[in-house]
């Protein structure tokens, strides 16, 4: 299955998991299958109207799904999805 | 701005090298500079280019730190440095240009007195001010390079859209308990911070490292790489961190690097731009651009340690919900408060009547306040947030507990 890296500001919605497992052919079912699971999570990664909010950088490896296909970028079985989380601290 | 440099050999009044037009060096920079000079890739040229150059460095804390030390250090010539804070005592756990001598000292003056005692051949620059819109024009303009360590989402942005509009290279830093970022956001090369970031995280959903802690070794960690990184884009050697960010992670020991990519319809750096001047990032961010969050959700809202007291001492039935980490209640707890992680609220409000009083606290009252809009948005009335969280409580009430 694909995995889905979970960065440390959701990890408390995702019970402090750092990554997860997610079945689903493509990123946005990926994403459903996650937020499914961790109901909390959908708040901070999707708007009401049901979009990957601006500030979700999520990438397949080490592109962007931006620029991909978003999320109808088509998953492999050992695929490793991340979020990149803004963070400020300094 | 006042500038110090206790040195005739300041980089503005050396005599130029005719074949290069950089600043020559004396003996005794020869001297210091020499684990340089042996160098290839640096060399004799390389070491007057950096003498040559001016950095501005954003923030004088965590990663302004190492960034300024070593920045002195390899002989950078004029370094600024803005801030706009004095040395606290729970700095010093990261900040490591200030020491305790400095306490309460300006940040900016504490870091420029020890990068003169590295270094007396360079000028340093101060600016005590906060970064804002007004001055960051006037206060960048000297500078080749902008290195960006600063605290918060707003002062962030506006770095990025300063060197976007003005043509200079950000060096980019951050960092949260144990993950950092780094890259070089140049939009005359690549893509910017916004093309990444287009939009900051809501209010609350990122806590700050005065709320969420941070990795004291971090920060040197990230900037030193924010260092190398300057040294590189100055001597104009190696692959640079343009259209890269390294994500790093210390406790996996991880690396990583994505690729980025500029955003054709980024708002600032594309061919059709909405920002063209500094705007006003707080209003931009939702939030204020410092890490010293107020504590308060507003007088409505808001109550008092002393006030609590009181109430608690007149036997008014309240409930106390403590939102911190678990981890947390080992530093300093309230009598008769229940835990419930911020995290965990929305999915455990039915533990909570909203025909009670309740009152929300934290370590500092930003927590509490996020918990308070979730219990509001819920229905809840009878709800308060303890301003200033258990701290002030700690402060105001109960002395024998400590503050974090």
């Amino acid at each position: 299955m694909p995995t889905l890296r979970i960065p440390t500001p959701l990890r408390p919605y995702a019970d402090g998991q750092t990554e997860i497992s997610v079945e689903g052919q493509n990123v946005a079912e990926a994403l459903a299958d996650l937020t499914t699971r961790y109901p909390e999570l959908k708040k901070h990664l999707f708007s009401d109207a049901g979009k990957l909010r601006a500030f979700v950088n999520l990438f397949l490896g080490e592109e962007d799904v931006r620029h991909l296909q978003g999320v109808d970028t088509p998953l492999k079985e050992d695929d490793k999805l991340r979020i990149i989380p803004s963070i400020a601290g300094g | 701005m006042e500038r110090l440099s206790r040195s005739p050999l300041s980089a503005n009044r050396s005599p130029l090298d005719e074949a290069t037009m950089l600043p020559n060096l004396s003996h005794d920079e020869i001297h210091r500079y020499s684990r340089h000079l042996l160098i290839p890739e640096v060399g004799l040229e390389g070491q007057q280019k950096l003498k040559a150059a001016s950095v501005l460095v954003v923030g004088t804390g965590g990663l302004g730190s190492p960034v300024a030390l070593y920045l002195a250090a390899a002989g950078i010539g004029r370094i600024g440095l803005v801030d706009y804070d004095v040395v606290d005592f729970s700095n010093l756990q990261r900040q490591v240009i200030h020491g305790e001598s400095k306490l309460g000292v300006l940040k900016v003056e504490s870091a420029r007195e020890r990068m003169l005692d590295i270094n007396p051949d360079i000028q340093v620059d101060v600016y005590n001010e906060i970064f804002t819109s007004e001055n960051a024009m006037r206060i960048a303009e000297p500078y080749d390079l902008i290195i960006d360590g600063t605290d918060n989402f707003p002062t962030r942005y506006l770095v990025n859209d300063l060197c976007v509009l003005t043509g200079k290279p950000n060096v980019y830093g951050s960092i949260f308990r144990f993950d950092g970022q780094a890259s070089v956001f140049y939009a005359e090369e690549g893509p910017c911070y916004r093309c990444l970031f287009p939009e900051p995280p809501p209010p609350g959903l990122v806590p700050s490292c005065a709320e969420g802690g941070v990795l004291g070794i971090l920060p040197g960690t990230i900037g030193t790489i924010q260092a190398t990184e300057a040294i590189k884009q100055i001597l104009g050697i190696g692959d640079s961190l343009i259209g890269k960010l390294l994500l790093y992670n210390a406790l996996d020991m991880s690396f990583d690097f994505v690729k980025l990519r500029v955003n054709p319809n980024c708002k600032v750096c594309s061919e059709h731009p909405e920002v063209t001047e500094l705007i006003d990032y707080e209003e931009f961010c939702g939030m204020p651009a410092s890490d010293h969050e107020s504590g308060s959700a507003g007088a409505e809202w808001d109550i008092t340690a002393s006030d609590l007291k009181e109430r608690l001492d007149a036997g008014d039935h309240i409930r106390l919900i403590d939102v911190r980490e678990p981890h947390e209640l080992a530093i300093s707890k309230l009598d008769g408060a229940e835990l419930i992680p911020l995290g965990q609220l929305a999915s455990r409000m039915h533990e909570l009547d909203s025909a009670e009083e309740i009152v929300l606290l934290c370590k500092m009252g930003s927590r509490s306040v996020r918990a308070l809009e979730v219990l509001a948005s819920a229905g809840f009335r009878k709800i308060k947030n303890l301003e200033g969280g258990i701290n002030a409580w700690a402060r105001e009430v109960d002395p024998s507990l400590p503050i974090y």
